[in-house]
């Protein structure tokens, strides 16, 4: 497939790197200034370097990214709330030329769920999300292959930054402050850490999945959020005391979207440590499912992005 | 390192030692020291003394005086329990029917002294519907500073998210985090 990427942060470069291994061929990569395209297929290599060298992507406008010839846009621009602007403009001009859509941005699916499926429905291509949650972890295909009529629920740890700092805090005893400073010398959590700690990042990502479970209904602001800032080591504590330990818990069911610190058994299986990711898919009729693994990164991310790629019919 | 045990997951197993909560319902005779010889044989059959509601006041229709004891005690030896109150011609008006059937541990957090600890766990008992089996605290800034409690609830079975529910509220009300138990699924 012609891939035009759109967003050339960690995930958008990622999928332009990978492109190929993947058996597709990049034609456009642009960020929000500038644009790099070729009907032909970019030079990948040399257009990445530019990137990291801090110089334009290219020669051309970020506009011109539409009017080239592509099978799929990939939207990897970063996640906005409220209207998610600019990325559903974009997936909304792929779908009215009748293009495929490979969103890797949670802002239009946890946001627009219902505008985006009734775009798609007026369009010959269609959308697929699996990057938006859970990063290389195969959750929402996983739903699909269950059929989302027959999972009643999915819970889990969604957000590695929270997860990495309550980690630390059991381990070795340590205060919020204390660990979240550690974590972004890491570079594990942002300077503004906001989005990852006060549950908003987890939240959408179980939202988007009650849009899948429900088909649409739901919006961030439908969504009970809490976060981990308030909750200080001794609280780590008295969980162990009892075999327990805190994590943040997102729960997403046709009824609702929960998230929040939980108290979960030390040892079981939504107990994962550092920044690692786990889902858990309650079936109707097969029991528990669990995946777990690499929730965000590039490379991770931009997997799950090519695997979408790959389930797209031909156009 | 093997599989974890399979057990622990299921949530029907007993993972605090093979402990429930029991209530039972006495009626004593309103003489000195009959309290004290009503909980001798709970403890002597191996059960443990939760909490006793001594209704002093108010009189069974046969001029009795009733009260209610929660006690914990493995399952198996519940009828021991129930065995020796009868030897020692104490009066049981229900017992067996087991009133709390789940535990369930809830930590709180926030200013926990100040907002009254003690009234905030008889809302959770009148509210909740539930037993506060045990509680720890932990003050690490003094008793004004930000606490952390960890409560152990005996509740009706089946009746745990309706619980949760009320706690949940109890903890707006009075500006505590309540970090809940993730219930449902093999979590």
């Amino acid at each position: 497939m012609k891939l035009a990427i759109l967003g050339a942060g960690d995930v958008g470069r990622s999928v332009a790197d990978l492109a190929d291994e993947y058996g597709h061929e990049v034609v456009a990569l642009a960020d929000s200034t500038s644009a790099t395209v070729d009907p032909g297929g970019i030079a990948v290599d040399d257009v990445l370097e530019r990137k990291v060298g801090g110089e334009p992507l290219g020669a051309g406008d970020p506009e011109d990214v539409f009017d080239t010839t592509y099978d799929v846009l990939v939207e990897a621009t970063p996640t906005t709330l409220g209207d998610a602007e600019p990325g559903f403009t974009h997936v909304k001009r792929a779908l009215e030329a009748d293009r495929h859509v490979v969103l890797a941005n949670k802002g239009p699916v946890a946001e627009r769920y219902e505008d985006l499926r009734a775009l798609e429905a007026e369009s010959a291509g269609s959308i697929r999300f699996e990057a938006t949650v859970g990063g290389a972890i195969p959750v929402l295909s996983t739903v699909e292959d269950c059929t989302p009529q027959a999972v009643t629920a999915v819970r889990g740890v969604l957000n590695g930054t929270a997860n990495f700092i309550l980690t630390r805090m059991a381990a070795e005893g340590l205060d919020y402050e204390h660990v979240l400073a550690e974590a972004q010398d890491l570079g594990v959590a942002e300077a503004d850490p906001t989005f990852d700690v006060d549950g908003t990042d987890a939240a959408l990502k179980f939202v988007i999945l009650a849009n899948v479970l429900a088909d649409g209904g739901f919006a961030l602001e439908d969504a009970t959020v809490k976060g981990i800032q308030d909750i200080p080591g001794s609280a780590l504590d008295l969980a162990a005391e009892d075999g327990r330990t805190i994590r943040l818990i997102g729960e997403a069911t046709r009824d609702g979207v929960r998230v929040g610190p939980r108290l979960v058994p030390e040892n079981g299986a939504l107990a994962v440590t550092g920044t690692r990711n786990i889902v858990q898919i309650e079936t109707r009729n097969a029991g528990s499912l669990h995946s777990s693994g690499r929730g965000a990164g590039g490379p991770e991310t931009a997997t799950a992005v090519l695997s979408d790629v790959g389930r797209l019919p031909p156009l | 390192m093997g599989d974890a045990p399979v057990d622990e997951d299921e949530p029907d197993a007993e993972t605090d030692g093979g402990l429930r909560a029991y209530t039972v319902r006495l009626e004593l005779v309103d003489e000195p020291g009959e309290l004290l010889r009503a909980l001798a044989p709970i403890a002597d059959n191996g059960g443990n003394l939760l909490s006793i509601h001594h209704e002093r006041g108010n009189i069974t229709p046969r001029g009795h005086i009733p009260v209610e004891v929660d006690l914990e005690c493995p399952p198996d030896r519940f009828d021991d329990v129930v065995g020796g109150l009868r030897d020692a011609g104490v009066n049981i008006i229900q017992a067996g029917a087991e009133h709390y059937g789940e535990e369930v541990n809830v930590v709180l957090v926030g200013h926990l002294v100040e907002t009254d600890l003690s009234d905030t766990l008889s809302r959770i008992e009148d509210e909740a519907d539930a037993a506060v089996l045990d509680l720890s605290l932990a003050a690490p800034d003094g008793t004004d500073g930000v606490a952390s409690a960890r409560a152990r609830l005996a509740i009706d079975s089946g009746r745990s998210e309706e619980a949760l529910t009320a706690i949940r509220s109890i903890g707006t009300d009075k500006e505590l985090t309540v970090v809940e138990p993730l219930l449902g699924g093999d979590a």
